[in-house]
């Protein structure tokens, strides 16, 4: 069983930690179990199910570390990682930037386990396809999906008093559906970490209603546009963004250089509407309460009112530099307003409503200058009402500079992103001036 | 060597990450530990566990793949190595048939029980989903080989060159970009070894040593004054070779405007040149949009391949089983069936091949049990075939798999992933210098940078590394900003000349996403210089506050 309790897990680490005679031992444990399927064609393509187990043990003299890892877990086996981690630590090279290690400290409990979640098994994830298929084969259409579950718990523990534990479940879904003809498609995706909360019938019908929709797409000139980003295009578009990471920042080679030298730590650099932050105790997106580090997390700023709030420090950085550690963020959540998704259609006189986005990748690290394409769904606007579909388009566009274009956010929801496949809290929001440069003929 | 003293060299752990412990990862484990091979006698054991349990559980066909897969890097920048990760992944990977549905599971508990138990986890998730209903599995025949085994011929194992050898090297690169004016540089080298076990019910049991290698660089030149920054990465290729691939040899170095590679790098020679690129970038003159004519190296050209060609050729997004992930394609199997679906020029031939000595996608036999093969996928310019694995090979009329299924570890589920996938030499005597004479207004571009390219593959943005103006047949300077948007089959029809076989060189991608859960394939592409008329070529600069 690869799950283990707190209880379990801090037993079993404080047994490791007693064969340590090292400076410092740190030791990670962590498990994972769940399973997925995968469907093209209304039928299951492929189907999996993973259980895994490992501790890792690294030792350290000085400023010299080993790390060993093992997956038995008898008395001799235990023993014997502690052994090799210290051995390796021994004919180590010194590294100047290791830090040693925190002490015992405090952590909220997380709320990222749901049991029912946990209790997932091929059966139940059978019948939630099934349910995903029904939708696409009642609307006519031809789906391609994707269910997955895991259920993870991660352990720490050092020799200088720290213990953190953390265990969590999600599961995520994801469905394409098209037309025989292949001359319409459209997508939905769905992340949470209580499964109750995925109907995979509902998403699969919206996704049924984009690939009807978007049928018949006509050809419009590229150029600037007011667009109109649901959030699973939007979180997508501003993954590339969320790092705030102090260090490359400080050495002139981030968005968050300051021309001259040092960071844009205070500056304003988008919209008042924008505001970003983690919180590892939001209800709708829990997560983490502890860092990679071991230092506890709280609700962050980011971007507040537009102005760079916080940038993530590592603790060697922090060092450097005199300032206090900074964890980067657990999860993202951005805030909005109160529009809903047809608000924002019915305010807008001309413009592209931009369902999903694809194949997002970097062309200007300097100003998160980034390309892609839309996708499964792209309709235009006019006078408030959606007039017909569009074929799909290039974009070229930073997020810095659609975040200053900021016309209306909409309602926060949890949105996942096509590529990283996490989860994030992102309103639908309207830009201003969003730049396309040329047309797709893709569906 | 004794296992102290090469652990001692091999220096492991400097600042070791505490990697978590899932198979796409890998564990960490001390450098001699690499050393070591699992007994054959052991993994056919298991095998005929596994084989028998789904057997008796119902399976029509199964098949086990026992894998421990190592990583190795060394990863530096400037005067510091940032960490030594030597990482183990081991475990079996169990796939079932059972009426008509596939079924998957894995495990690392490598024992007579725990792959019992997860060969009747396996036939529980095929029973459970074959509720669902669907046509069933029609798997094309595959004789059994029996016990063979095959290895990648390497001449240098790279986990037996010591850990102090690879930061040495790396630490010389290092300096040399500073020395030649570089702000920052980050440098790797990676090596990857798959021991892979195969055994099916139909009496393969296949034991295989595949090896890849990849030296990397990055150096950046920041212009503070200006808020600016430019980078210039390795003009290195990853490959499936041995360490010998980091010896330098002048026979295998194409000279021009800056030094290219092919089947041996050398590391320091290009770092150098790559300072003094990254400081000319800074001030290189901003591109004018426009339609230029375009020569492109091969260190660019192999992803334009990639992307453009061997994606959309792959039979599964072509049937739609990639729909909700990577995407489908522009081609169909009524056009393949047509026979004169014109895909490029007729200086198009495109073939693939997972036996090219040296290659990323060179197996001896592909993750379900089959010898690979060459085929031509683009003959003179027209669409002539795909890529199949067993259960797609009844869809192209083929009597057996072409061989190209691949699993990024035993804990993945085996699909079908592109092979090697190359452009031919041309066949009329042409130099790279010969063709940019021919070119009144073009760019050259060697190296690969950024690049997106739609769900059905016809539109596409690709960057570079370094960009060269051309103005009459000469090389004229350094531009900036440069990026070409395309059509994939305007693009490929304007292929105007492709430089004769002594250009030939891979490229490689070490790490190319497909699937979902996504897993990591690693294939060489294969070009001459090329050149294409009249492309659309944009100026990517923007401004932020």
């Amino acid at each position: 069983m690869p799950i283990l309790s707190k209880e379990e897990a801090q037993a079993l680490l404080k047994k490791v930690l007693s064969y340590s005679k090292a400076d410092e031992c740190e030791i990670g444990l962590n498990g994972q179990e769940g399973g997925n399927i995968r469907t093209a064609l209304n039928a299951v393509s492929t189907a999996g199910d993973i259980s895994t187990l490992g501790l890792a043990v690294s030792s350290t003299f000085g400023k010299k570390t080993g790390t060993a890892t093992i997956n038995e877990f008898d008395d001799a086996s235990l023993e014997k990682v502690v052994r090799r981690s210290e051995e390796l630590a021994q004919l180590a090279p010194e590294n100047p930037e290791h830090m040693p290690p925190l002490g015992g400290q405090t952590f909220a409990e997380a709320n990222t386990y749901n049991a029912k979640t946990a209790a997932m098994t091929p059966e139940s994830r059978a019948e939630m396809v099934a349910a995903s298929l029904k939708a696409s084969k009642e609307a006519g259409l031809e789906a391609a999906g994707f269910l997955e579950n895991t259920t993870g718990f991660y352990a720490t523990m050092n020799n200088k008093g720290l213990f953190a534990y953390n265990k969590s479940t999600d599961v995520t879904f994801s469905v394409t559906t098209r037309n025989k003809e292949g001359t319409g498609s459209g997508y939905a995706a769905r992340g949470f970490t209580d499964v109750s909360k995925l109907d995979t019938y509902a998403a699969t019908k919206i996704a049924t209603q984009k690939a009807n929709g978007s049928i018949g797409a006509r050809a419009i000139e590229p150029g600037k546009y007011t667009v109109i980003l649901e959030p699973t295009a939007a979180v997508y578009m501003m993954e590339n963004m969320f790092r705030f990471d102090a260090r490359s920042a400080d050495e002139g080679r981030s968005y968050l250089s300051k021309r001259g030298g040092g960071t844009r730590l205070g500056e304003k650099l988008m919209d008042d509407k924008v505001n970003i932050y983690s919180d590892p105790f939001n209800a709708d997106l829990p997560a983490s309460t502890w860092s990679g580090e071991g230092l506890p997390l709280e609700k962050t700023y980011w971007i507040q009112n537009g102005v760079v709030k916080n940038l993530s420090y590592s603790r060697y950085w922090a060092e450097k530099k005199g300032v206090k550690p900074m964890p980067g963020p657990s999860n993202i959540i951005m805030d909005g307003g109160t529009a809903t998704l047809d608000e924002m259609i019915k305010s807008t006189e001309r413009g592209i409503l931009v369902s999903r986005l694809w194949y997002i990748r970097m062309v200007d690290p300097q100003v998160l200058a980034l390309t892609g394409l839309t996708r499964d769904g792209t309709f235009y606007i006019e006078n408030g009402k959606i007039k017909f579909p569009i074929k799909n388009m290039r974009f070229n566009e930073s997020p810095i500079i659609m975040l200053n274009n900021v016309e209306t956010l909409g309602k926060p929801e949890r949105a996942i992103s096509v590529e990283s496949y996490r989860s994030y809290m992102i309103p639908p929001m309207k830009i201003r001036d969003f730049t396309f440069t040329s047309l797709s003929d893709a569906v | 060597m004794k296992r102290r003293n090469f652990i001692y060299l091999s220096g492991v752990g400097a600042g070791a990450l505490m990697l978590p412990n899932l198979p796409s990862f890998g564990s960490p484990i001390d450098p001699a530990q690499a050393l070591e091979q699992v007994d054959v006698r052991i993994k056919k054991e298991l095998a005929d566990v596994a084989l028998n349990t789904a057997k008796s559980k119902g399976a029509s066909y199964a098949d086990i793949r026992i894998g421990r897969y190592l990583n190795q890097a060394v990863i530096t920048r400037e005067t510091r190595v940032l960490n030594v990760a030597n990482a183990e992944s081991y475990g079996v990977g169990i796939r079932v048939l059972v009426n008509g549905c596939w079924g998957f599971a894995c495990t690392n508990t490598v024992t007579k029980d725990g792959v019992a138990k997860t060969a009747e986890r396996a036939v529980a998730v095929a029973k459970a989903n074959a509720k669902i209903g669907g046509p069933p599995v029609q798997l094309a025949p595959q004789k059994g080989y029996g016990e063979v085994s095959w290895k990648t011929p390497i001449e240098k194992n790279a986990f037996e060159v010591p850990i102090k050898e690879k930061v040495d090297l790396l630490m010389a690169v290092n300096g040399a970009a500073l020395a030649g004016g570089a702000s920052f540089v980050n440098s790797t080298i990676l090596a990857i070894n798959e021991q892979k076990y195969f055994a099916s019910t139909d009496g393969s049991y296949i034991d295989q040593d595949i090896h890849r290698l990849y030296p990397n660089f990055s150096v950046t030149k920041i212009d503070p004054a200006k808020g600016a920054f430019e980078t210039r990465a390795a003009l290195s290729s990853p490959v499936g070779m041995g360490y010998e691939y980091l010896t330098p040899s002048e026979a295998e170095k194409m000279q021009g405007v800056v030094t290219r590679y092919r089947n041996r790098y050398d590391m320091l020679e290009d770092v150098k040149n790559a300072a003094k690129n990254a400081t000319e970038k800074v001030s290189a003159k901003s591109v004018e949009p426009g339609k230029y004519d375009l020569v492109l190296d091969p260190s660019h050209l192999w992803l334009t391949i990639h992307e453009s060609v061997a994606h959309p050729t792959e039979l599964d997004r072509v049937l739609g089983y990639e729909a909700n992930y990577a995407g489908t394609s522009f081609l169909s199997l009524d056009k393949l069936k047509s026979g004169n679906f014109k895909f490029g020029s007729t200086n198009m031939n495109v073939v693939a091949d997972k036996n090219q000595k040296g290659s990323l996608g060179a197996v001896g036999y592909d993750d379900e049990g089959v010898k690979p093969k060459q085929w031509e996928i683009v003959k003179d310019g027209t669409l002539v075939n795909f890529q199949a694995i067993r259960d797609q090979a009844h869809m192209l009329g083929l009597k057996e798999s072409q061989g190209c299924c691949y699993a990024q570890t035993w804990a993945d589920v085996q699909f079908q992933r592109m092979p090697n996938v190359s452009l031919m030499p041309g066949k009329t005597p042409l130099s790279v210098a010969e063709m940019i004479k021919k070119v009144e207004k073009g760019i050259y571009i060697v190296g690969n940078g950024s690049f997106s390219i739609d769900q059905q593959r016809y539109n596409f943005q690709f960057g570079g590394q370094l960009f060269y103006e051309i103005k009459n047949g000469q090389i004229v300077g350094m531009l900036n900003d440069v990026a070409y948007q395309a059509t994939n089959q305007e693009f490929w029809n304007s292929l105007a000349a492709v430089c004769d076989e002594r250009d030939y060189r891979l490229g490689g991608a070490f790490n190319d996403g497909k699937g979902q859960p996504s897993q990591s394939n690693a294939v060489s592409h294969g070009s001459s210089t090329s050149l294409f008329k009249g492309v659309n070529v944009i100026n990517t600069k923007r401004r932020i506050g």
